[in-house]
């Protein structure tokens, strides 16, 4: 039984007077991969911000709860978000790498943690590169801009990008929804080799993708979690009647 | 053909009129000497080398008060300031008002303030009363100029800031940046244009205004450039006033008042061409 990373107790979260989250309480073990489903709205990507508390960014937000990270409370008062969002990386649905070089983008981590050591980079950059799968592409151009890659190319790119300041967790944010089927099998088949070696959770509003790469999956609806399991057994034989009539298509 | 037709037209053949005129008036005494040599025969020959040279040590000592103050706050209102503050909506009240003064009161608020008052105090403070910097000199006109071209700074430093896109702050945050090393490291570079944009377009405006330098610093006439910020100097603007209304003879300096002219104008063509382009170029990569 795989121990727990990262967990939430009671976790509440209002945008102003609108309640997103209501009282979530999950735990998410480590080094296997968690997808969080539901239909537009039911505040999947919202829960998946509290826990880089990647939400902290905007105004008139209001949070209770705990989230703990290893026993941790990240939301404790003397908490670094700065420090704490090296630990839990974060990739986006819409691909964003900075408007400078391949290299500068997957260096740009380590060098805000105050690495400038040259040789150091390399090897960081190209570390990174090849666990994202894409050193190969990009090897012999890795000084031109990022923004000349593809779509699926970019969004390697920033996961290479994340990967170099070496996280525990790694968040992903409906990664594929942007992609072409090639480009997602090929970022498919990259989540299954970080779980080796990362916790990773993604959102996907794409459930035969939870179904193709998770081993755990949670359905949220309306902002709150309605059921959460092995994600076998959410697809073949869930508990509640709303998760059935979601995975079958029947609304959302 | 509407009725805007018939503007567009009529503003076009105003300008090319008036280019050509300018142009037909002043050619013939445009030459390299010209450009490089001094005023002679109480400015009825010569050239107007210090005129340029005096309007261009202007716009550098302008550019380095305004420039860097201009995108500090626009900066802080962009990045720091929230939208509602009372700080803010003080600082674009002010930045708005300040770009709808006449630049003749520019001219009135630097010799009140820059030139009695500050310049007053410092010769109270360190020279013992004694007139050195309580008198119309290149810096207090620089620093007046700098006051007339801070809004444009500010401006298109701003428009800059905003057009780097909110989710490249987002991936560096989610990185582990902090909001400073995110401003240093993604906003200012991604800004950079704008800044350079607001530069030019602020040296333009400053090279041709006359009336914030009437009474802070611009001369009718001198023999030598100006050597430190205590002298005075004289102006291409200004030069083309004085010849038009205060020379020896009007009628003999007309060449040099319209080639004058045309060198000013080529010169805020220029500058302005030069920004639009670059605005244009940063536009079309978002």
């Amino acid at each position: 039984m795989k121990e727990t990373k990262i967990k939430s107790k009671d976790l509440t979260l209002y945008y102003g007077t609108k309640m997103a989250l209501n009282n979530i309480s999950l735990d998410i073990p480590e080094k296997q991969v968690t997808a969080f489903i539901g239909p537009s709205g039911c505040g999947k990507s919202t829960y998946l911000r509290t826990l880089n508390r990647m939400n902290d960014l905007i105004p008139g937000v209001k949070i209770t709860g705990e989230v703990l990270v290893d026993d941790f409370n990240i939301y404790d008062k003397n908490v670094d978000s700065v420090n704490l969002r090296k630990k839990i990386g974060m990739v986006f649905q819409k691909s964003n790498p900075f408007a400078k070089s391949i290299f500068e983008n997957v260096a740009y981590g380590p060098r805000i943690n105050g690495q400038n050591d040259k040789k150091k980079l390399k090897e960081i950059v190209e570390m990174s590169l090849q666990r994202a799968a894409i050193w190969d592409e990009v090897k012999d151009r890795i000084h031109d801009s990022a923004l000349g890659l593809s779509g699926g190319q970019q969004q390697r790119l920033c996961i290479a990008r994340t990967l170099a300041v070496d996280p525990e967790i790694i968040l992903m944010d409906e990664p594929a929804s942007a992609l072409d089927p090639l480009s997602t099998s090929k970022i498919e088949e990259l989540i299954f080799a970080l779980k080796e070696n990362y916790t990773i959770i993604i959102v996907t509003h794409n459930m035969q993708q939870a179904a193709r790469v998770s081993d755990n999956t949670a359905f949220f609806y309306l902002g709150e979690l309605i059921e959460y399991g092995k994600t076998k057994k959410i697809f073949t034989n869930p508990e509640k009647k709303q998760t059935e009539e979601y995975i079958t298509g029947r609304f959302g | 053909m509407g009725a805007t037709g018939l503007s567009v037209v009529l503003i076009i053949a105003v300008i090319v009129l008036m280019l050509v005129i300018i142009i037909i008036g002043g050619k013939n005494q445009l030459s390299w000497e010209f450009l490089t040599s001094f005023p002679k025969d109480g400015m009825t020959k010569g050239g107007i080398f210090p005129a340029i040279y005096g309007t261009a040590l202007m716009v550098i000592i302008m550019s380095v008060a305004a420039v860097p103050f201009g995108a500090i706050t626009a900066l802080y209102l962009t990045e720091y300031a929230r939208e509602e503050s009372f700080i803010a909506k003080t600082v674009q009240f002010a930045v708005r008002t300040l770009s709808m003064v006449p630049s003749i009161i520019f001219g009135l608020f630097g010799l009140g303030f820059f030139i009695k008052f500050v310049g007053g105090g410092m010769d109270k403070a360190f020279f013992g009363g004694q007139l050195t910097w309580a008198q119309p000199n290149i810096l207090w006109a620089s620093l007046t100029m700098a006051l007339l071209t801070l809004p444009v700074v500010i401006v298109s430093v701003e428009e800059s800031i905003h057009s780097v896109p909110r989710d490249l702050r987002e991936a560096s945050l989610a990185l582990g940046a902090t909001k400073w090393q995110t401003i240093r490291k993604v906003v200012l570079p991604g800004a950079r244009s704008g800044i350079l944009t607001g530069t030019i377009l602020a040296v333009s405006r400053g090279a041709g205004e006359v009336a914030p330098i009437l009474f802070t610093g611009a001369a009718y006439y001198l023999a030598t450039l100006p050597h430190s910020l205590s002298d005075q100097f004289m102006s291409l603007g200004y030069h083309i006033y004085i010849m038009s209304t205060q020379s020896v003879n009007v009628d003999q300096t007309l060449p040099i008042q319209f080639a004058t002219t045309l060198v000013l104008l080529l010169l805020t063509f220029t500058l302005n061409l030069v920004a639009v382009l670059i605005r244009s170029r940063l536009r079309r990569s978002h």
